[in-house]
């Protein structure tokens, strides 16, 4: 049995306190959080023992592994002194807010054989797996750009209180929401060489950013670019889209349908066919032990758990394929910070002359 | 409860097989007085209750049917509480105490007010609880409850987390202030069935995905098919047509051929498909006076076409 803490009870903490707690192969040995409201509750009704106090609850707690989940500012020390006490971690993304440090951490945890493993669930998402599944084959020949997408309806107005609503505390739509589809750009087209036209705006915050654009320049020419905005109310919830462009088709995924069109130039996968093809998610999901609100929140936790059993630590979502989307959510924040590339001031080249007369029109 | 229940899942942009097929019924269906058009089709093919989320926009709908009860006069709702995301965005924006406090009664009644505050400075958990069902209740005023359901987002997380006390905190409250039967939604049937035993709810009313696929039924197939064969509760099956992936058919054959379900709830967006999926489950229905034939195994995902 596998004993595990779960750090900072807010809404990432809890659904992972739930889904952790029902599963077979662990027990949840602690829980912490400086809310003493919340932890009374849970301690009174559920009888899980509680900590206010981080380092009190790694002193007195005999632990394997410890999931944090509290604002992202607070990753990156917790992280560090739980690998330090050799437990495997699992941290929710961004896993901190230097991607310096993200990736110390992850070559502490290498040097540690601890698996690390960070909370971007949409790559336990059938439908996106396809998509990696899909590419990994060269279905649709050399990939050329990727589209990537999220809308959802987080702030809809000017006010919000808690640490999410602040960058410096890592709140904000490029580390809530605009880090999920770079990642999964990341996990289909590695790390980029640079990023260009990045603009974190705002619609109703003061102190962090609402909207997200961006381009990513990939080697041999591929680039993708990002499109978020969590002031979305036309969105019910969370709404991720991803659109894979090559010589050889076109890809569409989101949470629901993979829709895939291949030319005659395509090289098929089984049940696969020329033209358009749908998949859905139901037909990509596989089964999980337990169930509270998407079956990738499920798998990730059941994968984290299976690496410390199988001793298994190049995981999926390791702390290095996460540090790697810090350093990009870095570079967007200095690029944004740029603003503009050319202005309307800037001195333009001066275009290329076009030859005029006979010789042009036979092309000499 | 009637064999058939009508959903709401159609109004309200939810679709688990298609995000463009949620965002057409969103917008087909963003004049209440097209959801409640479809909700009369559903009356008149003799579907009587409309299982429904304490959703805002469903006010409209009780307010429509308060004000002819001579054409409702069969007409039941089942509400399911709370609409999650609701919830979840104000956790997102406020933090959770301040969620709560949120939707804690603030004006009006004074003494209710002072209830919540109470409530909330001494941890009263039960007193929260009441109190939060009674502003989601509201709308209902008036109008026939006779089952009353908590959601699976909320059911699951309680179930994870083990506070399988709040379960009964909910029924007590359910049962003594509306004189209804508690209902639980489930993604984890087999689970909780063992929750609420271990708190003592008895023979409780338990809606979860039940279909031939075995989509969702978190637990395992034969999990779910030995519960229903052996277990003592009400079940409710949703989902049924694992969202679109088997024929209609199909479908409601495979669930009318399994013991001890109760009733199905189902949600269509035409009196076309309501008609059809009323005939079919009467067609198979009748068929479960019959001695309970075996449990097929499921279809594997990978062969549907």
């Amino acid at each position: 049995m596998l004993k595990l803490a779960v750090v900072g009870l807010g809404k990432m903490g809890l659904s992972h306190l739930a889904i952790i707690n029902a599963h077979p192969g662990v027990r949840v040995a602690a829980v912490c959080d400086p809310a003493s409201y919340v932890l009374d509750v849970l301690n009174k009704y559920t009888g899980v023992t509680t900590f206010t106090d981080f380092d009190d609850m790694m002193r007195r707690t005999e632990l394997d592994a410890v999931l944090v989940a509290t604002p992202s500012s607070m990753h990156a020390k917790m992280v560090r002194k739980a690998l330090e006490a050799g437990k495997h971690v699992f941290c929710e993304k961004p896993l901190t807010l230097d991607p310096r440090e993200s990736e110390e951490l992850s070559r502490l945890a290498a040097e540690r054989g601890l698996v690390n493993q960070v909370g971007y669930h949409y790559r336990f998402v059938g439908t996106f797996q396809e998509v990696k599944r899909l590419l990994d084959a060269k279905v649709i020949g050399d990939v050329t750009h990727i589209q990537a997408e999220a809308y959802g309806p987080v702030v809809l107005k000017p006010k919000g209180g808690t640490w999410r609503s602040q960058r410096a505390a890592g709140g904000g739509c490029l580390y809530d929401y605009a880090a999920h589809p770079l990642n999964l750009v990341q996990w289909y087209f590695g790390m980029p060489r640079g990023v260009g036209g990045t603009v974190l705006g705002s619609v109703f915050s003061s102190e962090t950013d609402d909207e997200v654009f961006t381009t990513l320049y990939f080697d041999g020419g591929r680039s993708a670019q990002l499109s978020v905005n969590w002031s979305d109310e036309s969105c019910r919830k969370m709404s991720t889209k991803i659109t894979v462009w090559g010589t050889a088709g076109r890809i569409t995924a989101d949470r629901q349908e993979v829709h895939a069109y291949f030319r005659d130039t395509a090289k098929l996968l089984p049940g696969y066919r020329e033209g358009w093809n749908t998949r859905n998610i139901t037909q990509l999901t596989e089964d999980v032990w337990f169930y509270v609100r998407g079956e990738e929140y499920s798998a990730q936790l059941d994968y984290f758990v299976r690496c410390i059993e199988e001793n298994e630590s190049d995981n999926v979502n390791s702390f290095a394929t996460a540090a790697a989307t810090d350093r990009v959510i870095a570079m967007m924040v200095a690029d944004a910070q740029r603003g503009a590339g050319i202005t309307e001031q800037s001195e333009l080249p001066a275009p290329v002359r076009k030859r005029r007369g006979l010789m042009a029109l036979f092309g000499k | 409860m009637d064999r058939l229940l009508f959903g709401d899942n159609q109004f309200f942009g939810v679709n688990h097989a298609s995000e463009e097929k949620a965002r057409a019924q969103s917008m087909r269906f963003q004049d209440i007085r097209a959801v409640i058009e479809v909700i009369d089709a559903a009356y008149d093919e003799g579907v009587n209750t409309f299982m429904c989320t304490t959703h805002d926009r469903i006010a409209g709908v009780c307010d429509h049917v308060r004000s002819d009860p001579q054409r409702y006069a069969d007409f039941k709702f089942f509400p399911c509480m709370p609409y999650a995301h609701k919830y979840a965005n104000a956790v997102t924006e406020h933090g959770m105490l301040g969620a709560v406090r949120r939707f804690l009664p603030d004006g009006g009644l004074l003494d209710t007010a002072m209830r919540g505050g109470m409530a909330l400075a001494k941890k009263d958990i039960e007193g929260i609880t009441t109190l939060i069902i009674d502003a989601e209740m509201k709308m209902f005023a008036g109008l026939e409850t006779p089952v009353i359901f908590l959601q699976n987002v909320v059911v699951d997380l309680l179930l994870g987390l083990g506070f399988n006390e709040a379960f009964r905190m909910f029924a007590n409250h359910v049962r003594s202030r509306y004189h209804a039967e508690p209902g639980f939604i489930t993604m984890n049937m087999p689970k909780l069935l063992d929750a609420l035993e271990s708190v003592g709810i008895e023979n409780p009313i338990v809606c979860s995905n039940i279909n031939k696929l075995g989509f969702r039924m978190c637990g395992g197939f034969g999990a779910y098919t030995e519960a229903l064969r052996r277990r003592k509760f009400r079940a409710i099956a949703m989902s049924v047509f694992a969202s679109g992936a088997i024929s209609a058919r199909e479908a409601v054959q495979w669930v009318c051929e399994q013991p001890n379900i109760e009733s199905i709830v189902f949600g269509a967006s035409s009196r076309n498909n309501i008609r059809s999926t009323r005939e079919l489950v009467d067609q198979y229905w009748k068929r479960r006076e019959a001695p309970v034939e075996p449990v097929t195994a499921p279809t594997l995902p990978g062969s549907v076409g």
